[in-house]
């Protein structure tokens, strides 16, 4: 069987998950969080089903993303801040 | 219980506020009555353009005056209220706007609003999220933004700290001849009276010519940068001032938070404030001929509103010709947020010794009974 692994960057830093896995997930691996609120709070994925916009990050240059609504290609860019 | 007023104001949506806090600024004693939250029906549900525009002279002229109320004010308004003096970028289209852009920059400057001229790639500079294939714009510097329902708080406020009476949450059952009755039963006299209702200056005095025109906004999340000027299409007067059927246009505003502020729909006889997605998808669509890229941004909120819509597109400030001590300052339309303070000086100068700093008579509700005594 070939390496069913994909390969990202999330801030910079280079995370492998296999194929189906969601962007939220991407980053809960890379680290301890998702992102830091306006107000300085720092932030992680809740809901998991799109409704609470706790997980978004910038992911290749969009803003904003719902990470828990996108699946994790190999290269892409993600940042949570 | 019975209290006499000097005046008492009905309704402090923007308009209302402004009114209450010139007449009590001016040493009248003044009641304020609002039903529901300050600022909570057509001006909360407004974009907030501080924006001159020309539509008639007479909108030129409350406009004008108005924006420079703004100004004169704008230090003394709290971080609360957002207000940015980001200026207007009138965008054309083709060569055809373009003279459209230098016509209304001559008759700008002859109201003393200065303005410039850009040319296709000093549009692109300016904004660069903008097509590069409009022809330019009009930019008036002078023009802003504000959040208008902490606008129309700060009004009362300031009316509150210098001995107006608020009553909140108390509704309006009837006024005229020198008496506002209360739904608790509360009666206040004055000789004066304001009607600043809004769409719903018509529960008070029938047969006035004021419609409900419904409007959506959508607002983004925070794209800091995204736009940087409020963005009106001058094909807007086309398209967006059309009496007889539903239009958009495109009109985006930067908010202090970095928020992208996208309208705008205008609807007659959509009573309903159901959001109706083909008029936002028309919005949406509009908006990305001008901005193509605004359709990558992630909106957070839709909602709609109803503007005070009258037949000339004009206000009515002053008094109404079958009780003189009933007075009208509604019926704003879209730019009650802009005209509310020019509204609210035109009508207590009238009120106080009849001397006003623009001429009073367009706005005279008065006009509408001369004209159907013509048809």
């Amino acid at each position: 069987m070939p390496d069913p692994s994909i390969s990202l960057l999330v801030n910079g830093a280079s995370v492998s998950v296999t194929p189906g896995t969601t962007v939220a997930a991407a980053i809960l691996m890379s680290g301890p969080r998702a992102r830091i609120s306006v107000t300085g709070e720092p932030r992680a994925p809740l809901c998991g089903m799109g409704i609470c916009f706790e997980c978004r990050a910038t992911i290749n240059g969009f803003a904003h993303r719902r990470s828990c609504q996108v699946l994790c290609e190999p290269g892409m860019d993600v940042r949570t801040a | 219980m019975s209290e006499d007023w000097d005046v008492v104001v009905a309704g402090a949506g923007i308009v209302g506020a402004a009114c209450a806090n010139e007449c009590v600024s001016r040493g009248l004693r003044t009641a304020i009555v609002e039903a529901g939250e300050i600022g909570g029906g057509a001006t909360a549900a407004g974009m907030g353009h501080i924006v001159v525009m020309d539509d008639s002279p007479a909108q030129l002229a409350l406009t004008s005056y108005s924006q420079g109320l703004w100004r004169e004010l704008a230090s003394r308004l709290p971080a609360s209220v957002e207000y940015e003096s980001c200026g207007t970028l009138w965008v054309a289209s083709d060569d055809e706007e373009m003279k459209e852009v230098h016509r209304k920059r001559a008759l700008y400057a002859t109201v003393g609003i200065a303005s410039e001229v850009l040319d296709s790639r000093a549009l692109s500079e300016a904004e660069p999220h903008l097509s590069p294939a409009l022809a330019g714009a009009l930019l008036v510097p002078s023009d802003g933004v504000l959040y208008p329902p902490c606008a129309a708080e700060f009004l009362v406020r300031e009316a509150v700290r210098l001995g107006a009476k608020l009553y909140s949450q108390f509704k309006v059952i009837s006024a005229g001849n020198g008496l506002v009755r209360l739904n608790d039963g509360t009666e206040l006299r004055a000789p004066r009276i304001i009607n600043a209702l809004g769409s719903e200056a018509s529960t008070l005095v029938p047969d006035l010519p004021i419609r409900k025109r419904k409007g959506h906004l959508v607002i983004t999340d925070r794209y800091p940068g995204f736009v940087h000027h409020q963005l009106v299409e001058l094909g807007y007067l086309k398209s967006a001032h059309s009496i007889a059927t539903d239009s958009v246009a495109f009109n985006v505003q930067p908010r202090k938070t970095g928020q992208v502020l996208l309208g705008s729909s205008r609807q007659f006889g959509a009573e309903d404030s159901t959001v109706d997605y083909s008029m936002v998808a028309a919005m949406i669509d509009r908006a990305r001929a001008f901005m193509p890229e605004i359709g990558t941004l992630s909106a957070i909120r839709i909602w709609t509103g109803f503007r005070a819509a009258t037949p000339d597109k004009l206000p009515q400030i002053g008094p109404w010709q079958e009780d003189p001590t009933l007075f009208l300052a509604a019926g704003h339309e879209g730019l009650g947020i802009t005209t509310s303070l020019g509204t609210a000086k035109v009508l207590v100068d009238y009120l106080m010794d009849g001397e006003t700093g623009i001429p009073i008579d367009p706005y005279l509700p008065a006009r509408f009974v001369r004209s159907e005594a013509h048809a």
